[in-house]
């Protein structure tokens, strides 16, 4: 079995499937601007953040929920691919499951990564212009996210599969996953500070991967966050260890 | 050495056995056909060749792999044309024959020119950028042919290759595959439920019907334990009993007023048969099909063009 191979043919196919989507891409980058600008002004006139202007403060959630949302969706085309019949062709080549599911983060992580980095760009531009005020964005901090980025895809890319490894068809995979994307959207606190939630509800939220991921960004971004960023780090790169692991099983006993 | 060796072969799906006890010998460069009805278990038995599902007991070697413990090096030998086009058609033909390069390996150079050698044999070659999308039933069957041959594969499997296709790019699907075995010394496994495509590709033929082979020879060997030609006569009121005396008579049927008679050599003896009958109605004679040989072996006709309906193939299709 050679895995490098079925890895960059996966990769290739799933590359040339995003760039015949210009309006997948479209879709993506306009729905965090729309959080950014409608919802961030809208209620940022009324909501006081110490430190930072409201709309600096969820553009670091704002990352995380763009990332959270193509990457989980991007789970849906191993069901497309069951369902066109694609599948058969990719399990009866001479590589290994894992290689697959390899194949397949990379090309919904290159998915995800690029969406980012043009709301990456959003921000450096908009926030140089003092649009959003509090938004100072560098090279360096910009590395940086795409480096707490990527992981984050990786991650959630992988939750995506294993769903989409198990679903039989696209309305069922859009149905569970809703169930899984909201509760890890707003338990983030990429919208309020976490502090913020009744008591009963804080442990949920430190259950939740995507809070990491974001308290690492605005910590990169704003230079505050609540937790130390080797803590969130830590706790995020152990999630991906564990998604990567379960995904690496359900591949194995994905049926054809 | 056969190229393909099954041993007791038998693939069960809880309390239904889709295939029981399969033994099968494929020779190298032979086209070799499984014929039997929708749901006798020819899918199945294929997906466990190629090590998509596991046998439930038994084993088989492919070009000396076994399926069971060397799935990779089976893999590599083989390759397959699914009945469900199986090609991604939001990418070129192009494209899908260099995602199956790379899956299997293929240095980019050998790549490159076996593409373009496999587009040419299909006759895809200036189709090639276009989507397959824009392909019709039959330029796609024909670009997952080209595909399934692109790694050099000792053996090509083929389920139902002509299912829904129109006469024309049947026949040329017939004509590639007959090349194949002829001059690349390819051995070909299919499916099939078309008489016409068995009798005229196989070699050898498996008649299959519930999990089992009924039959195993030559086309015309089939035919030949039929031992005759089927005379069909129409007749008001038959006198049969001095006909039923006849040395070279061997079977006679009689359905709705028709009687069907199987006989050795019918053109030379149907003036003294019509003699001896009297009045008839109509008379039919013709050398024995297929369809005569299934019906021999099973009991039952196969009914050409019938809608999917096997209970192993809506267990594969089930997800669907």
């Amino acid at each position: 079995m050679n895995d490098l191979n079925g890895i960059l043919a996966i990769w290739y196919r799933e590359a040339k499937v995003f760039s015949r989507e210009k309006s997948r891409i479209v879709a993506s980058i306009v729905n965090p601007v729309l959080w950014l600008f409608v919802f961030g002004a809208g209620l940022g006139g009324r909501v006081a953040i110490p430190g930072a202007s409201y709309q600096a403060f969820i553009y670091p959630g704002i990352l995380g929920q763009a990332v959270l949302f193509s990457s989980i969706f991007f789970g849906v085309y191993i069901v497309w691919d069951r369902k066109i019949d694609f599948l058969k062709e990719v399990l009866v080549a001479p590589v290994s499951r894992t290689s697959i599911f390899v194949g397949k983060i990379l090309g919904g992580a290159t998915d995800s990564l690029i969406q980012v980095s043009i709301l990456l760009l959003v921000g450096l531009v908009l926030g140089g212009m003092g649009v959003i005020p509090g938004l100072h964005l560098n090279a360096l901090s910009l590395f940086l996210s795409l480096l707490i980025l990527s992981l984050t895809t990786v991650a959630f890319v992988s939750l995506g599969l294993i769903i989409g490894s198990l679903m039989e068809s696209p309305e069922g995979f859009q149905l569970i996953s809703s169930f899984v994307v909201f509760p890890i959207f707003f338990l983030s606190g990429a919208l309020f500070p976490i502090s913020g939630l009744p008591a009963w509800l804080a442990p949920l939220t430190f259950l939740d991967p995507l809070t990491y991921a974001i308290d690492a960004l605005r910590h990169v971004v704003l230079g505050a966050s609540q937790f130390r960023v080797a803590f969130d780090v830590g706790i995020l790169g152990a999630f991906t260890a564990l998604v990567i692991c379960a995904g690496t099983l359900a591949f194995d006993r994905m049926k054809v | 050495m056969p190229i393909i060796k099954t041993t007791d072969l038998r693939k069960a799906f809880g309390s239904l056995v889709a295939v029981s006890g399969l033994n099968l010998r494929v020779d190298e460069g032979e086209i070799f056909g499984l014929l039997g009805p929708n749901g006798a278990g020819k899918t199945t038995a294929l997906l466990t060749l190629t090590t998509l599902i596991k046998p439930t007991s038994g084993t088989a070697t492919i070009n000396g792999f076994d399926i069971v413990r060397e799935p990779g090096k089976v893999r590599q030998s083989i390759g397959i044309v699914f009945q469900d086009p199986s090609s991604d058609d939001t990418l070129t033909g192009y494209e899908n024959l260099k995602v199956h390069g790379m899956l299997y390996g293929m240095p980019k150079k050998t790549r490159e020119v076996r593409i373009r050698e496999v587009l040419d044999l299909v006759e895809l070659t200036n189709r090639k950028d276009d989507l397959v999308k824009k392909y019709s039933g039959g330029m796609r069957r024909r670009l997952e042919i080209a595909r399934g041959l692109m790694h050099f594969p000792k053996v090509l499997f083929l389920d139902e290759p002509t299912l829904g296709l129109d006469p024309q790019s049947r026949d040329k699907i017939w004509e590639y595959v007959e090349n194949l075995s002829t001059e690349r010394r390819i051995s070909v496994v299919l499916t099939t439920h078309y008489m016409e495509e068995a009798d005229r590709l196989c070699g050898r033929l498996a008649i299959i019907d519930a999990g089992k082979v009924c039959a195993l020879d030559t086309p015309a060997n089939l035919k030949r334990v039929i031992g005759g030609d089927i005379v069909r006569l129409k007749i008001d009121e038959p006198h049969l009993e001095e006909i039923a005396r006849l040395e070279f008579v061997r079977k006679i049927e009689r359905k709705d007023g028709i009687v069907a008679l199987t006989v050795i050599n019918a053109s030379e003896r149907l003036p003294l048969l019509l003699q001896l009958i009297g009045k008839v109605d109509s008379v039919e004679v013709r050398s024995p099909t297929l369809d005569d040989v299934f019906l021999h072996f099973t009991g039952k006709a196969i009914r050409e063009g019938s809608p999917e309906g096997g209970w192993a193939e809506r267990m594969m299709h089930a997800r669907k």
